[in-house]
């Protein structure tokens, strides 16, 4: 104790001699409070009037008026992710293997797509809906389904998966690559044994920042996957339209009568949204230690 | 008995001569060492004797390097050359796994399944580079945790272990201390009788303290080359005295 209080009076007696670098303390200090504050503020909130509605009702199977549960929303949600990795991220992932293994630097090509990809992760997710909604649910007639979502999503994480796996690849020391020619390896083998296990950390944080963006998405799906709150089932599954939690929310809160529910929705989505910050926070610190 | 002939090569980086009209012999069974200046051309001589340069965009190549009397660049295959010459590199580079598999990966790309035979040529390997008694009971740990000069010896395991003819090493124990530079020496000029070894080496000390030839290079060119006691005691051209008396360097 002794210590910080001389290093708060050191402290003091120099903002006295140097009154300026207290202009800067000052604002500095206040700034980190608001930022805080309003986090404290916007979580606190929603969790404290979120739990209290948060019912073994809300997780029932079967969604109903009565309980309007967010379970088959949150299967939904998972079906969503999953099909949506499964298209994007071997086409983003391969895509990132040209371009560091096999374009040449400078090529017209490489700057095409890396122009297309930076351009594309840009857009409005309300543009990816309507592009969703014209294209597989109208053209391709599909109608409002999980599969139209799944491949409006996929397209609109691709840019995000493509960068990530590429900034991986790069990150790949050249010194391993040169160790695998050196023995007699072939390129294929190189990539496929040495540069893309080094690179798999990097591509996993990518994809959990993808996770991230699907779960958070609402305008893309509602004009695309639809609202309707059942869990897909049958063969033709993957044509049954489907709500995902955030659109589970945004109908809650628009209909207006289950204001309560709502908030215990948020609560769900908070946690899940920090749960994938988590468990990137923890690959982020296994990378470095490695 | 010559392993390997080099005639009237020279190399281009873009509008860069880095190597020129080379013509050279180098003899079975013995340490040859390639020293000079920085810049002068001995890594990239040494890196076209694997092709390593084939991986450098805008690196040209005329002249011919025959490996008993095949040209590498028409008659053999460049996965298979790589096989007969292997490499050890300046900073030990060894691939993020086990030192099993570090060593086995060699073994593995050239078509070896069998996990009896896979064990079998990793011991050996791993024999013959020194350093077995140290990693025989660390095989699964990753290759990552060891020292540099362990770190070293185990590339050099690794270059053993797909059962080359010619082993290159470009600089392999600048970046080490000296005692582990001593034991990597000591190992060269123990396989030797089986392995044809080129050096690329800094440390003139170090070439005469084990090469049986030495090939000085200045700005390209091979200036002399001849037995290492004698080039290092009785150089005929005046730039190589220089050099060996560090009156530039």
């Amino acid at each position: 104790m002794q210590y910080v209080n001389k290093a708060l009076k050191e402290r003091l007696k120099s903002y006295r001699k140097r009154p300026v670098s207290l202009l800067l303390f000052l604002p500095v200090m206040i700034s980190a409070a608001i930022t805080m504050g309003i986090l404290l503020l916007l979580t606190g909130y929603i969790i404290v009037k979120g739990i209290p509605n948060i019912k073994p009702d809300l997780f029932s199977w079967e969604y109903s008026t009565a309980n309007v549960s967010l379970m088959p929303a949150l299967i939904n949600t998972v079906l969503m992710i999953a099909i949506s990795l499964l298209i994007s991220v071997p086409v983003g992932a391969l895509s990132a293997v040209y371009l560091v293994e096999y374009a040449k630097s400078n090529s017209r090509l490489v700057r095409i797509i890396r122009i297309t990809a930076e351009t594309l992760s840009g857009i409005p997710s309300i543009v990816y809906g309507l592009f969703g909604m014209l294209f597989f649910v109208t053209t391709l007639g599909w109608g409002m389904s999980l599969l139209a979502g799944a491949c409006t999503l996929s397209i609109m994480i691709l840019p995000l998966i493509m960068r990530t796996a590429e900034e991986a690849l790069k990150a790949v020391p050249a010194s391993y690559r040169e160790g695998s020619y050196g023995l007699g390896a072939g390129k294929l083998r190189t990539i496929f044994k040495i540069v893309l296990p080094s690179a798999m950390p990097g591509i996993i944080a990518g994809i959990i920042l993808a996770i991230g963006r699907i779960v958070g998405e609402s305008a893309a799906l509602i004009y695309t996957a639809g609202t309707v709150a059942k869990i897909p089932e049958g063969k033709d599954f993957l044509l049954d339209s489907t709500r995902t939690l955030s659109v589970h929310m945004y109908a809650l809160s628009s209909e207006g009568l289950y204001l309560n529910q709502a908030y215990a929705t948020a609560v769900i989505l908070l946690l899940t949204v920090l749960a994938i910050n988590s468990l990137s926070a923890y690959l982020a610190k296994r990378l470095t230690k490695s | 008995m010559d392993k390997i002939i080099i005639e009237n090569l020279n190399l281009f980086y873009g509008d860069f001569c880095a190597l020129k009209g080379i013509n050279m012999t180098i003899r079975a069974n013995e340490i040859t060492a390639f020293i000079g200046p920085s810049g002068c051309g001995k890594t990239s001589l040494l890196k076209s004797i694997n092709r390593m340069n084939d991986l450098i965009e805008g690196c040209i190549i005329n002249g011919r390097i025959l490996l008993d009397g095949e040209s590498i660049y028409r008659d053999v295959d460049i996965n298979l050359l790589r096989k007969r010459v292997g490499m050890v590199f300046q900073k030990p580079n060894p691939f993020p796994m086990s030192v099993y598999d570090n060593v086995a990966f060699g073994p593995r790309t050239h078509g070896i399944r069998s996990k009896l035979k896979l064990d079998d040529l990793v011991e050996k390997a791993l024999r013959q580079a020194a350093i077995w008694d140290e990693l025989k009971d660390r095989l699964k740990k990753s290759a990552l945790e060891l020292s540099g000069g362990q770190q070293q010896r185990l590339c050099i395991a690794r270059a053993l272990a797909v059962q080359p003819e010619v082993l290159l090493m470009d600089e392999p124990t600048s970046a080490l201390d000296p005692i582990s530079t001593l034991r990597i020496e000591e190992l060269a000029v123990d396989l030797k009788k089986d392995y044809t070894i080129i050096i690329v080496t800094h440390n003139m000390q170090q070439a005469v303290r084990i090469a049986d030839s030495a090939a000085f290079f200045l700005n390209g060119e091979l200036i002399e080359y001849s037995g290492a006691q004698e080039l290092f005691s009785i150089p005929k051209d005046k730039r190589t005295e220089d050099y060996i008396t560090g009156r530039f360097g």
